[in-house]
């Protein structure tokens, strides 16, 4: 068995040269991992809203469909919105990727174990949900080709990675929602962002 | 004329002057979670190739869809029944902290002739928390309200910005009843 995934390493090689990707980062390590990766205005990071991640995702992938949309988000997040795995199954963006950081742990709250600790398989729910992409991730090797998925294949598509429970040190985005959210349109949308 | 055409013709106006109130708004995505009130509308959603319909397992979805919708230069509306208030109020940061609109139709249990008495603490509790939550409300009591209602709500939400949701009351609506069952 390796090593566990570095979750920075990961994040910075799904950001790597981004171009028109659209990311939605979900509250806690995962956002900090994407501002280590570079602070971006189409970068949504989160800092409350705890399981909106993944349809805030499906809100921008249907009203973008031609543009790529990233979801990061971490384990404990995705299962307080497990059931949005289910409308994003029944809806079936094409366009739209989940990356779940699978540390099996709440990271912000003290470390404590999440259910995927005790034997709950995100990906499988995915499976089962009807993502026609639901794979985990658990090699370097694996990284590349789950990023060129990202970019390229017919969604929604899911991926558990995981990654080792270590804590990295903190990287902050902007916290403040408005300015969080007008420079992500004035970036995607120019001056319609004003409308 | 048939049973079926007969069942249409019955059918109340203002679900439909809703769904011209969200065409001329702009509204392109409608989430829902189902509620016998919202039935029509639905139905006309459904029917309408220029909307995109997500019907969700719980009504805080919509709250995120509807951010996401807007991130990417689309409106939003969400459909639910008064319960499905509750499940929405963590969510609702996302209008209060970002400035996201939201526009939200809500049809009403556990107020008029509510035979139910699982239904009536969160039905009596919808103002309160909307109104906690930083949501504005507006009551619909007459059918023949429905469009200027709902078009008040939504100039609300998309043009200022802000969270704002029709109730629409169960006396207008009709209490349900399982009366022949018992």
């Amino acid at each position: 068995m390796s090593a566990p995934l570095d979750r920075r390493a990961v994040v910075a090689a799904l950001l790597e040269r981004r171009e028109t990707l659209l990311v939605v980062a979900g509250l806690g390590s995962p956002a900090w991992d994407c501002a280590a990766a570079g602070d971006h205005p189409l970068t949504f990071p989160l800092w409350g809203a705890m399981g909106s991640a993944s349809m805030i995702g499906m809100g921008l992938a249907l009203a973008q469909p031609e543009r790529r949309v990233l979801v990061i988000t971490g384990d404990g997040e995705m299962l307080m919105g497990l059931g949005s795995l289910a409308t994003i199954g029944a809806q079936r963006p094409r366009n739209l990727a989940l990356v779940v950081l699978d540390n099996e742990r709440y990271g912000e709250t003290g470390m404590q174990e999440t259910h995927t600790a005790h034997g709950v398989d995100l990906a499988a729910v995915a499976q089962a949900c009807g993502f026609p992409v639901a794979r985990r991730v658990s090699a370097p090797v694996e990284i590349a080709p789950m990023r060129g998925a990202v970019l390229e294949a017919s969604g929604p598509l899911f991926f558990q990675v995981k990654v080792g429970a270590g804590a990295s040190a903190p990287a902050l985005p902007p916290r403040d929602g408005g300015y969080l959210k007008q420079r992500f349109r004035e970036a995607l949308l120019g001056s319609d962002a004003l409308r | 004329m048939s049973d079926r055409n007969r069942r249409t013709s019955a059918e109340p106006a203002w679900p439909a002057a809703i769904h011209d109130v969200l065409k001329s708004r702009g509204v392109r995505q409608v989430a829902y979670v189902p509620d016998a009130g919202h039935r029509r509308l639905i139905e006309l959603c459904h029917a309408d190739r220029s909307l995109v319909t997500v019907p969700l397992t719980s009504e805080e979805q919509g709250i995120g869809l509807a951010a996401g919708a807007w991130l990417g230069g689309q409106r939003a509306v969400l459909l639910t029944q008064s319960s499905g208030v509750g499940n929405c109020v963590n969510a609702f940061t996302l209008g209060s902290n970002c400035g996201f609109p939201l526009l939200l139709v809500v049809t009403m249990r556990g107020e008029w002739g509510e035979f139910n008495p699982w239904q009536i603490p969160m039905g009596q509790a919808v103002e309160p928390v909307l109104h906690a939550s930083g949501v504005r409300s507006f009551r619909l009591e007459r059918p023949e309200d429905a469009a200027a209602t709902v078009d008040a709500a939504a100039g609300l939400a998309f043009d200022g910005y802000a969270m704002a949701a029709v109730l629409v009351s169960q006396k207008m609506l009709g209490a349900k009843s399982f009366a022949g069952a018992r």
